[in-house]
Order: structure tokens, then C-alpha cells, then sequence
């Protein structure tokens, strides 16, 4: 049985924003250093995912991802690295750990350009916290379309309490 | 057959082995010996020739299919010829065993094999395989292991953290990344939710209490490891039971291992989840909270010789001012070094003043840091023009930034890469006086050796650059063309081939440099401490001095080969017969390695 190595494989998702044929964005994907990381608590920092990216090499930036609305975190990031090795440790030994007491995950990214720090829900988030039916206490409680259409209190409900990971 | 085992033994009996002590994870062989990687081997083949050849660990599929295979044609095993020695022949390095358990710790079900067991072998060598051949996918990894052939026959779960450890503290590196065998360690965990976890509590705890004689290096792979660790598992731990490290002198091992261990899970997490986790007792060895002192807003700050620029600094760059503005702000400051000549190299009131503003600016995140460091980058340059300099420039970041280890960190790392400041300044700073109080602190040496490594790396890069030029010009000679368009061509391509072997030559005297001040300083620090212990006539040997001395075996095992090209010079200069022979100990240990 061949060994299967995660940081060879790409995952399912494709940047729909890309600019260039699918062929170019996967070559794009297979030659970079770039990650983007999911699913952080809203509450993780800069300095946080410092400390815990760089146990697999040195880091040449971090983009936090920013809600369009507020500027303020909304749970996701790129990490960029100085060499490709590096950033393939990070996808062996990164994605599927906790941070924050949260899974977080990993995917190859074809590189940050401005504008992609921003989320892409039509509230200002990552499309992902629109119609969470789940309460979230590192995200935001509720999703924000979901909490406005079914909790008559809206928005007061989703900046309720802090959960295990809240703000410091 | 015979023959062979006794040349065997007179070689293993003949063998130097002044290289072991720099290799060995513990200085003690109490509990368990440490022993030679061949040493015990030989031993474990000579019990294993005594118990007349039987081993139980070896696999062996061919049993089940006998009858075919009795019949079936027999074929001769071509013969083995060793290969020749050459100059550039790479033998393994020397490793010395690691032992943690003997089958007194794994009280129930199977027994562990000795440690003189050929049985412990091959175990161990089948785990390690299994190991190496996964490293890339730890989930398959840990169920690999888990699934190994005799696993009811063996305290399975103890082997595996045993040879999982002895990768981990291997010097002088783990064969595999460090963090692999964090993720590895918690895939086996959560496979295997009912019994491992227990094992490596049990493993992390002999780990601590032998703590005192272990190797500083192993000790920075475990305050790391065990922080990484405990982030995955809401920092839950057994934390009462180290609560009397807290009253011991902080300057041992146990309780500056406990305070590391702290400083990292807050940067893992953050400061109040930590404090709220750990004992009340821990009190002194907790992280401070990682804020930065601006000195100039402080209490009766009003005195200072810099205020008034400071704050203008501050206004003036809020209303966006051009650099040359600022400079301007500067300018008057009164040079506090300035000697009666009314010569002075540098200002560090303008340093101090400058230095301070700006990282307040920036004090936010890191991101608003490296822009800070980023937007001014010009005027650093400026103000930091020699050595002398830059060291200031250090110290200030450290006056306001001391609480914040890891803001240090990447703070010199951005300016060692942007040229702001030089790797023997760092080096320099790190030795400096205002750094004493934290010489034993692992961020310093985290700090030491990201700084070599990213001189190894420049150097590296420039000389494959070279490499690459030289090459090129090879290849266009061969080709064909007008004789002019080749001289023209050759032309430019010597210009670029002197250009980057000055480049290359600038950046090894550099390196040089950088390792003649480490060496350096540290020759200063451990001969005076010996030198006050002899006149005192106090024991020499303390924590300090172990630890120190083994962060010296650090620069030498760490960055093994690009030391080895300066043994010459290190053994004229430095490590000559004036040294204390403690110091030259460890040189003439590094230089055994490769012998």
C-alpha cells in the first residue's frame, strides 16, 4: 500500500474568486507556501497562531481575516512561509490539531492578494457563520442571517457571553 | 563464524568514546544506563549468542507456507562486498540508547524485555521503522504502531512512548521534525483514549523528576512538546503535584522547566486561561502578562532627558510627518556618551527615544509592530549605523518589551532580516550585562540560534547562487554563436561571478564572525565564574554552570557542519591550552564526533 502523504494532496476546495483557469490555480496550489486556516475561534490572535505555526518553520506573514463590517477577526487566516517544506510540515502536522480548543484546518492556498482578508457573507463573516444552526460561543454565538430570522431578540442573543475560548 | 565475533569484540572493546557525554540525554546512568549505540548492541548479540540464538520478535510469514516451500527451487544469495572508504564517504552519526523504562514500571500483563535483550532491538528497531516509513501521516502512524504484530506479548504502550521519547531527545537532532512527535503522541492518545494517555503521564512524570541531569536541549524539546501537548488537552494536568518545585531555588532545573513550561502555554493560549488554570501556588513562576513599558508615559516620566522629543515624536508621526521631520525631533538630543573630545559615534538618548516611540506606536499586534518596524525602516538604518548601535537598539526592545519574550523573538528576527541589526550584535546582546538576568531563559537561546540559522541559510543561499552562475557559464561556453555576442556574454557573466564571490566571502567572514563571538563570550562567562568559585572556594559546579555549559555543547551540536569549517581557527584562537580544560572538554567532545 503506498504511504499517503497529506501535504501532496490537495484538498476539494477551490478558491471561486481565483482569476485564472483551474489548471493554473492547481499548479498555483501544488508550488506554494501559502495556507489559508480555518475554523479559528474569533477570540485567537495574531501572536497565538505565531507561536503555533512556527513549530514548523520560520513564518514569513500572517493575514488574520477580517469581518468586512466590524475589521474585526471573523475565524480564519493565511500563514505564509519562507519554503515550501515548511508549509508542507504545517499540512502534516497543523491541520486537525487544536488551537484555541478548536480543530482547526488547513488547506493550500494559491497566495494571499489584497482583498481576500475579508469574509465573503453577505454580513460582513465567512459564508460559513451566515446559516449556522449551531451555537458557537468562538464564532459568534448563532449564525447571523439564522439568529436574525429565528430569535425575535436578533443580535442581542449573538454578543451574549463568552463561552470556554471567550475574549480576553 | 566465530572468527568474525572475535574481531568483533576487539574492535568494540578498542573503540574511543570520548564523543559520548555530548550525545547522551542524561548525564546520570541511574536509573538506567546510557549506553553506546554499539556497545549495546554488541551486548544485546552476545546475551542473545548465550541464549543459543533465540529470539521471539522477528516476523516470520515463510513458517506458514513450508510444504510449497520445501520443494520449490533453491536460489543462491549473491555475495556482499562492503564498499570502500572514501574521503567523502557519510558515516551515521554515533547515537547513544534511550532508556527510560525496565519492567518494574509496566506492572501488569506482559514483561518488558532488558535492556540486554535482543528482543528490546528489535522491538525498538521495528517501531522506529514503522515510524520513519509514516512520519508523513501521522493518523496511519499511530495506527500502525498500535497494530504492531506482537502487540499482545509486549507492554506495548510503554515500548512506543519509549522509542517515540528517544526520537524526540535524540541529539543531535530528532530525526524527524519536533512537532511530529507532539501530533504523533496525540493521535495515539486519542486512539488509544483507555490506556495510553496513562503511559505518558507516567513517562512525562520520571521525565520531570529526572529532570536535574538531563541534557538542556532534551529539556527545551520537552518544555516545548509538553506545553504543545497540554494545548490540546484544555492544559488538564496532575498540576498540584508539582506545586513544591515552586519553593525550591529558581535557578534549578525542576522549577525553571515548570516556568517555561507556563510562559509557553500562555503564548499557546493567553495569560488569565493559564493563570486560572494552574494552582494559586504558582504564582512566582508564572509568565508576567505580556504588556510592553513605554517609559516615556510613565509615572514621573516628566524628569526624563527624552520626554519632550517623545512625545513630539508621537505627534508628529500620528500627523504623519515625513522621516526627515523626525530626524529633525531628534536631532537636538543631548548625546549622554558624548566625551570630553566632543567625539561620539552614536547617540542612545536618540535610540532610546526614537526606539521606544516607535514600538509604542506599534504596540498593538505584531502585524502593527512589523509595519512600524517597516515604515521607519530608513531612520533605523540611520541610527544604526555600527555594532554599538544596534546593541542599544536591542536593549531598548528589551526595556520595552521584557515581559513579552515572543514580541522579542520576532521582532529580531524582522530586523535581522531587514538588516536594521547584525547577527554578532544579536549575539553580542545576548551576552550583554542587561541580559544576564535572563541567560538561562530559553527564549535567549531560541533567540541564539534562529539568529546562526538564518546566517547558515544566507550563507548557504549566496553560495548556491554562486554555484548556479558558475555552472551557467559552463554550459554557454559550449555553445556556438558569434565570437563577439560570446565575449560579451562571458563578460557579464565574470562580472556576476565576481559579484557573488565577494558576496560569498563577505557573508563567510560575517559567519566567522558570529561564531568567534559566541565562543568568545562564552569562554568569558564560564572562565569567570570558575574564576570566583576558586577564589570563593565554592563547588564550580552549579545550575548555572551546567546549564551554561551545555548551552555551549548547544552551538556546537546544533550547527555541527558549518562549525566544523572553522575548527581550525577555533582551535587557535579560542580553544587553545589557556582554556579552563572544563571548556576545552566540550570542544575536544564536539571534535570526537566526527573522528
Amino acid at each position: 500500500m503506498p504511504i499517503r502523504d497529506p501535504a501532496k494532496e490537495l484538498g476539494a476546495y477551490r478558491d471561486q474568486h481565483y482569476k485564472g483557469s483551474r489548471t493554473d490555480q492547481e499548479r498555483h496550489l501544488l508550488e506554494s507556501t501559502t495556507l489559508y486556516v480555518g475554523n479559528l475561534s474569533f477570540y485567537t490572535t495574531e501572536e497565538q497562531i505565531y507561536e503555533l505555526f512556527g513549530k514548523c518553520g520560520d513564518i514569513k506573514r500572517i493575514i488574520m481575516g477580517l469581518d468586512k463590517m466590524q475589521r474585526t477577526p471573523c475565524g480564519f487566516c493565511f500563514v505564509e512561509y519562507y519554503t515550501r517544506a515548511d508549509a508542507e510540515n504545517c499540512m502534516r502536522y497543523t491541520t486537525g490539531t487544536r488551537l484555541d480548543d478548536r480543530i482547526i484546518r488547513c488547506d493550500w492556498d494559491a497566495g494571499f492578494k489584497e482583498g481576500r482578508q475579508y469574509g465573503r457573507g453577505k454580513s460582513g463573516g465567512q459564508v460559513r457563520d451566515e446559516y449556522r444552526k449551531d451555537y458557537d460561543p468562538g464564532r459568534g454565538g448563532y449564525g447571523k442571517i439564522t439568529a436574525k430570522q429565528y430569535n425575535p431578540l436578533g443580535p442581542m442573543l449573538m454578543s451574549k457571553g463568552p463561552g470556554p475560548s471567550g475574549p480576553r | 563464524m566465530e572468527r568474525l565475533l572475535t574481531n568483533i569484540d576487539a574492535y568494540i572493546s578498542k573503540r574511543q568514546k570520548v564523543h559520548v557525554p555530548i550525545l547522551r540525554v542524561w548525564s546520570s546512568d541511574i536509573p538506567h544506563p546510557q549506553e553506546e549505540y554499539l556497545d549495546c548492541l554488541w551486548a544485546q548479540i552476545k546475551k542473545m549468542r548465550m541464549d543459543k540464538w533465540q529470539e521471539r520478535q522477528i516476523v516470520r510469514p515463510y513458517l506458514a507456507f513450508d510444504n510449497i516451500l520445501c520443494e520449490a527451487l533453491q536460489h543462491n544469495l549473491p555475495p556482499y562486498n562492503a564498499p570502500p572508504h572514501t574521503d567523502d564517504s557519510a558515516y551515521p552519526m554515533p547515537t547513544v540508547v534511550f532508556r527510560m523504562f525496565d519492567y518494574t514500571d509496566a506492572p501488569e500483563g506482559p514483561v518488558m524485555p532488558g535492556h540486554h535483550s535482543v528482543d528490546r532491538y528489535l522491538i525498538e528497531e521495528n517501531l522506529r521503522r514503522i515510524i520513519d516509513t509514516y512520519a508523513v501521516d501521522r493518523k496511519e502512524c499511530a495506527a500502525q504502531l498500535l497494530n504492531y504484530p506482537f502487540k499482545n506479548k509486549i507492554p506495548l504502550n510503554y515500548h512506543i512512548v519509549e522509542v517515540v521519547y528517544g526520537q524526540l531527545f535524540q541529539l543531535p537532532f530528532a530525526p524527524h521534525v519536533d512537532v511530529f512527535y507532539t501530533t504523533l503522541l496525540i493521535e495515539l492518545c486519542k486512539l488509544q483514549p483507555s490506556s495510553l494517555p496513562q503511559v505518558l503521564a507516567q513517562a512525562t512524570e520520571m521525565l520531570y523528576e529526572r529532570i536535574d541531569t538531563m541534557n538542556i536541549s532534551c529539556v527545551d524539546r520537552f518544555v516545548n512538546w509538553f506545553s504543545h501537548h497540554l494545548s490540546n488537552f484544555q492544559f488538564r494536568w496532575s498540576w498540584d503535584d508539582w506545586v513544591p518545585c515552586v519553593e525550591l531555588d529558581s535557578s534549578l532545573y525542576k522549577p525553571k522547566f515548570v516556568q517555561e513550561v507556563l510562559g509557553k502555554c500562555v503564548r499557546l493560549s493567553y495569560h488569565q486561561r493559564i493563570v486560572e488554570t494552574v494552582p494559586d501556588a504558582y504564582g512566582p513562576l508564572l509568565p508576567h502578562e505580556p504588556n510592553h513599558v513605554y517609559k516615556y508615559e510613565q509615572e514621573g516620566a516628566g524628569s526624563l532627558p527624552g520626554t519632550v522629543a517623545a512625545h513630539q515624536l508621537i505627534a508628529s508621526i500620528k500627523a504623519k510627518a515625513e522621516p526627515e521631520e523626525l530626524m529633525n525631533i531628534l536631532k537636538d538630543l543631548p548625546n549622554p556618551k558624548k566625551d570630553d573630545d566632543g567625539e561620539a559615534a552614536f547617540n542612545p538618548l536618540k535610540i532610546d527615544v526614537f526606539v521606544q516611540t516607535v514600538l509604542h506606536l506599534g504596540c498593538k499586534s505584531f502585524s502593527h509592530a512589523f509595519s512600524a518596524l517597516a515604515k521607519f525602516h530608513g531612520i533605523f538604518r540611520e541610527l544604526a549605523e555600527e555594532e554599538e548601535a544596534q546593541i542599544h537598539i536591542l536593549r531598548t526592545m528589551y526595556d520595552v518589551w521584557k515581559k513579552h519574550p515572543q514580541m522579542m523573538f520576532v521582532l529580531v528576527d524582522k530586523m535581522l532580516r531587514t538588516q536594521i541589526v547584525n547577527c554578532s550584535a544579536v549575539a553580542n546582546w545576548l551576552f550583554s550585562h542587561d541580559m544576564s538576568q535572563d541567560f538561562t531563559r530559553l527564549y535567549v537561546w531560541e533567540i541564539m540560534h534562529s539568529t546562526i540559522r538564518k546566517m547558515n541559510k544566507h550563507v548557504d543561499k549566496v553560495q548556491k547562487e554562486l554555484g548556479d552562475a558558475q555552472q551557467k557559464t559552463e554550459k554557454s561556453g559550449d555553445k556556438s554563436g558569434s565570437e563577439d555576442e560570446m565575449q560579451d556574454m562571458d563578460r557579464v557573466d565574470e562580472e556576476e561571478i565576481e559579484r557573488l564571490q565577494e558576496r560569498l566571502e563577505s557573508a563567510q567572514s560575517e559567519q566567522k564572525k558570529l561564531f568567534l563571538v559566541i565562543f568568545q563570550r562564552f569562554i568569558m562567562v564560564l572562565t569567570e565564574h570558575l574564576g570566583r568559585c576558586e577564589t570563593s572556594g565554592k563547588d564550580f559546579n552549579t545550575a548555572w554552570y551546567r546549564y551554561s555549559i551545555e548551552r555551549l555543547q548547544q552551538i556546537f551540536l546544533q550547527h555541527h557542519s558549518t562549525v566544523t569549517k572553522y575548527l581550525d581557527t577555533l582551535e587557535n584562537l579560542l580553544f587553545t591550552s589557556d582554556t579552563d580544560a572544563h571548556i576545552l572538554q566540550v570542544f575536544q567532545q564536539f571534535c570526537a564526533l566526527r573522528a
